[in-house]
């Protein structure tokens, strides 16, 4: 019953500058942890995208004090699953973990985040299974047409628009050196925020973080510059014929504004009602309801430190590809010129209201919901104060939205798939 | 606690109050998959799920979407080999809502022709994009040789032929057939009272009318005789490898200790068919994970054994690392599993299987939608009691059961051996 006087985590700032949030349920009798630092793919070195990618395979594979056998042994004797997500901006380490288990699990974490050792025969391992994910994502016509996408709505090297894998020659080529220097330069006590949520006692869960974390001295990391983002002027249309698969997947799409935008909530309904509401919005009413197109079609967008991606997402068959696109176009053109009712407003927003609870239900939900709070700068009364920042957005706002984010004519789309249609149309 | 109801008409009812937060789960489930289907209709559960969203006799098709969207709600549905299911999860005002909405599926779903005709290539579509994924068209084709009588063989998708030709008639007799009361389980879990919530069941489902108990398939797939092996050779950039060994229902003694057999292999799971998989096992120091990938053979391991009304398959696979010959990994494989077998399992590697088992089966339960899950898939596949059973029965496996399971499961004439052999990608075509 956390919602009605909201989550109110307990948060404090550690002397070396780390955060740490701790919120305590009684679900189940577990926390779900999240240690992220502020040092995702967009950090990569330059000529080197991808480090930061292998960094994050290899980073829990042995720690100064500890060999990668015995942290093996550590994490399956608990039934726990480390996982290591990297987005643009951060890198982080998730895992829930038994109530009994806390404190040492944290501490093995916390040993891994600060003093990984990077031994050569695991990045050696490693490095095997990521280039054959590479492989395996050269070979997925959804991963295809993502990637092509950001690299053209981000070209130029921009961080947003590379593989965050890296290629197979950058891969083969980096050496434990590398990791270690990608660590030393951008790891460090003022990047991380520690969230604790679950069976234990946020202060006792606070006291323990502080024991884990508090020694850790480093300098801060220099910022990181992000180039200009550049809105596309023209229309793009691109073509990845893979004639061995049986569907095409199509990425359509643009780049939008930042997080902290003002703008951002009135975004956040327009694309609700335009790709999201219920199947898929007014996008999944037209292609998957009344054209019977696809089985899978939506937007969404990603509104980030810089100005986010809108895309959107479609599998037709190869028969269909050119019908979609141009029912995409034709969504987009009426959604500008005629606006989204008041009616489709309120539903999306009444939806979007009502589904905190849900989305604030397990432990490990509210972790990643505290990182985002604490990563935008949202503050802690976020979730209480969301309600009011989506009832404030008026019919003009979220039209304005719209003509401001969409426009075919602007529009980069990526087939990838047994297609091989004209890669530009007028 | 769950409270159980058997209402007159044959619908079992079980809720269970879960007050942690204001929302509430109702799950609605049928005794049929895509093993109750017979040739010429291999895919018609599935496809009678998307149509049972496509409105009712009181839900206007233009209606069905917001009637839960309105109270922040998300809805959805599955289908697989034993069981056919819908649920709704939101805040718990909405309590009247999801149960008016199952009641409208269970007794008054439309098919309208025409959506009858364009769901027919949304679902091509469907299962044309499970075809882009290698590792998902070796697990249909691996199925498919290790069943040569059950109909455990065809995929929940169906074959594109009986997807091409279906008829309407066909979609709604079906419906009406196994779409009955007696055939179905109504969970609710969450923030209610459960006698409450027990008499707006009784408005919304008791004037439904019981129907004929649809038939069950008696066909049991013979034991295997010998070893079968398939190979697809198709352009791609990896090869997998998966090994299919007919498995005991969950039913069955030797069901505990093979789910234990699996966490040594492969890292325990848990046993929750919606959430267990979208989290990675723990694996590190799994027996087939130590030999396949810290060896640097393949790059990930993995294993699937769910609990089935019938004997399915226990599986165990792998991704092949890029220029790794094929037999390397097989032989690795194999002679793993048969070290196993030969020599079971240790006192130590049976403690952490069972620590591991007991954590995933506490995550396997961290919401109201999971909770309401597990209920009613366990009834749908033979009685919530096998659920609530089930630790107990993983606690009391011992090496000597596990040895026997090993014996009894993974010997070479009961297994099936499929590969996925990448060809170049554009030679050729």
């Amino acid at each position: 019953m956390t919602h009605s006087r909201g989550l109110n985590p307990a948060r404090t700032v550690l002397e070396n500058g780390a955060v740490v949030l701790a919120k305590s349920t009684s679900t189940t009798p577990a926390v779900a942890i999240s240690l992220a630092v502020q040092a995702g793919s967009a950090s990569d070195p330059d000529g080197a995208p991808g480090a930061t990618w292998l960094l994050s395979r290899v980073i829990d594979r042995g720690t100064a004090t500890r060999p990668a056998a015995a942290i093996a042994e550590e994490l399956d004797s608990r039934g726990i699953s480390l996982t290591v997500t990297l987005t643009r901006h951060s890198f982080t380490l998730v895992c829930t973990c038994l109530s009994e288990d806390f404190e040492p699990v944290l501490g093995l974490l916390g040993d891994m985040l600060m003093a990984p050792s990077f031994p050569e025969e695991e990045v050696a391992t490693r490095k095997g299974e990521v280039i054959t994910a590479i492989r395996q994502d050269d070979d997925n016509p959804a991963v295809r047409a993502l990637e092509t996408l950001m690299a053209h709505l981000y070209p130029g090297g921009h961080p947003y628009g590379r593989r965050t894998k890296g290629s197979i020659e950058i891969v083969e080529a980096l050496t434990r050196a590398d990791l270690a220097r990608q660590h030393a330069t951008r790891f460090a006590p003022t990047e991380l925020r520690v969230v604790m949520v679950g069976d234990v006692d946020s202060t006792r869960a606070n006291e323990t973080a502080a024991r884990v974390f508090g020694p850790w001295r480093k300098p801060a990391p220099p910022p990181l510059s992000l180039p200009p983002v550049v809105p596309a002027t023209r229309r793009e249309r691109v073509v990845i014929p893979m004639m061995n698969k049986a569907q095409a997947d199509i990425a359509y799409g643009f780049t939008t504004i930042a997080r902290r935008d003002p703008a951002y909530y009135a975004f956040w309904l327009m694309n609700n009602v335009f790709g999201q509401y219920a199947l898929g919005g007014r996008l999944g009413d037209s292609i998957r309801e009344r054209q019977g197109m696809a089985y899978y079609v939506s937007s969404s967008l990603d509104a980030n430190v810089a100005e986010g991606p809108l895309t959107i997402r479609a599998g037709v068959g190869p028969g269909n590809v050119d019908r979609a696109i141009a029912s995409i176009d034709h969504e987009i053109t009426a959604l500008v010129r005629d606006g989204i009712t008041q009616k489709e407003l309120d539903d999306s927003r009444r939806y979007l209201i009502g589904s905190i609870p849900r989305a604030l239900e397990t432990n490990a939900a509210i972790a990643n919901f505290l990182q985002t709070e604490e990563f935008f700068g949202l503050g802690l009364d976020y979730d209480v104060r969301l309600p009011d920042l989506l009832t404030a957005v008026t019919l003009d706002e979220a039209n304005a939205a719209a003509r401001r984010a969409l426009d075919p004519e602007r529009a980069t789309v990526v087939v990838a798939g047994p297609y091989e249609g004209p890669a530009e149309i007028g | 606690m769950v409270r159980s109801t058997l209402l007159d008409n044959g619908l079992k009812v079980l809720v269970q109050e879960e007050h942690t937060a204001p929302l509430a789960s109702v799950w609605c489930w049928y005794k049929v998959g895509s093993k109750d289907e017979r040739p010429g209709l291999t895919g018609v559960s599935h496809w009678v799920e998307h149509m049972n969203f496509k409105g009712t006799a009181n839900i206007p098709r233009d209606q069905v979407k917001g009637i839960i969207e309105q109270f922040g709600g998300s809805w959805n549905g599955y289908t697989w080999i034993d069981e056919t299911t819908y649920f709704e999860t939101a805040t718990r005002d909405a309590l009247d809502r999801m149960l008016f909405i199952e009641a409208e599926r269970m007794a008054s779903c439309l098919y309208h022709p025409d959506d009858c005709e364009s769901e027919r290539s949304v679902i091509i579509s469907e299962l044309q994009g499970g075809e882009n994924d290698p590792d998902q068209l070796l697990d249909q084709e691996l199925t498919a040789t290790a069943f040569k009588a059950h109909p455990y063989r065809h995929p929940t998708i169906g074959w594109l032929s009986d997807l091409q030709t279906m008829t309407r008639d066909d979609l709604y007799g079906y419906y009406r057939r196994h779409y009955v009361p007696n055939n179905a389980t109504l969970v609710i879990v969450g923030d209610v009272d459960t006698d409450a919530a027990l008499r707006r069941v009784d408005h919304y489902f008791g004037g439904i009318a019981p129907g004929e108990s649809p038939a069950r398939i008696r066909t049991v797939e013979p034991e295997q005789t010998g070893e079968r092996r398939l190979a697809i050779r198709r352009e791609g950039t990896t090869a997998y490898l998966k090994i299919g060994y007919h498995a005991p229902s969950a039913t069955e003694p030797h069901f505990a200790s093979l789910l234990v057999l699996d966490a040594v292999l492969t890292g325990a799971k848990g046993v929750n068919l919606w959430s267990s998989f979208r989290v990675p096992p723990p694996q590190r120091s799994a027996t087939l994970y130590r030999a396949l990938v810290e060896t640097g053979l393949a790059s990930s391991v993995s294993g699937s054994l769910m609990p089935t009304a019938q004997p399915f398959l226990f599986t165990l696979s792998a991704t092949v690392t890029d220029g790794t010959p094929l037999d390397a990994v097989g032989t690795a494989m194999l002679d793993t599993i048969n070290r196993v077998r030969r020599e079971g399992i240790t006192d130590a590697e049976l403690a952490k299987a069972k620590a591991q088992l007991r954590a995933r089966l506490v995550f396997d339960n961290d919401s109201v939608t999971n909770i309401a899950h597990q209920l009613g898939y366990f009834e749908t596949i033979d009685s919530v009691d096998l659920f609530s059973a089930l630790p107990a029965r993983i606690a009391e496996v011992t090496v000597e059961a596990a040895a026997a399971a090993a014996e009894a499961v993974l010997k070479p004439s009961n297994r099936t051996v499929g590969w996925f052999e990448p060809t170049p990608v554009g030679v050729g075509s």
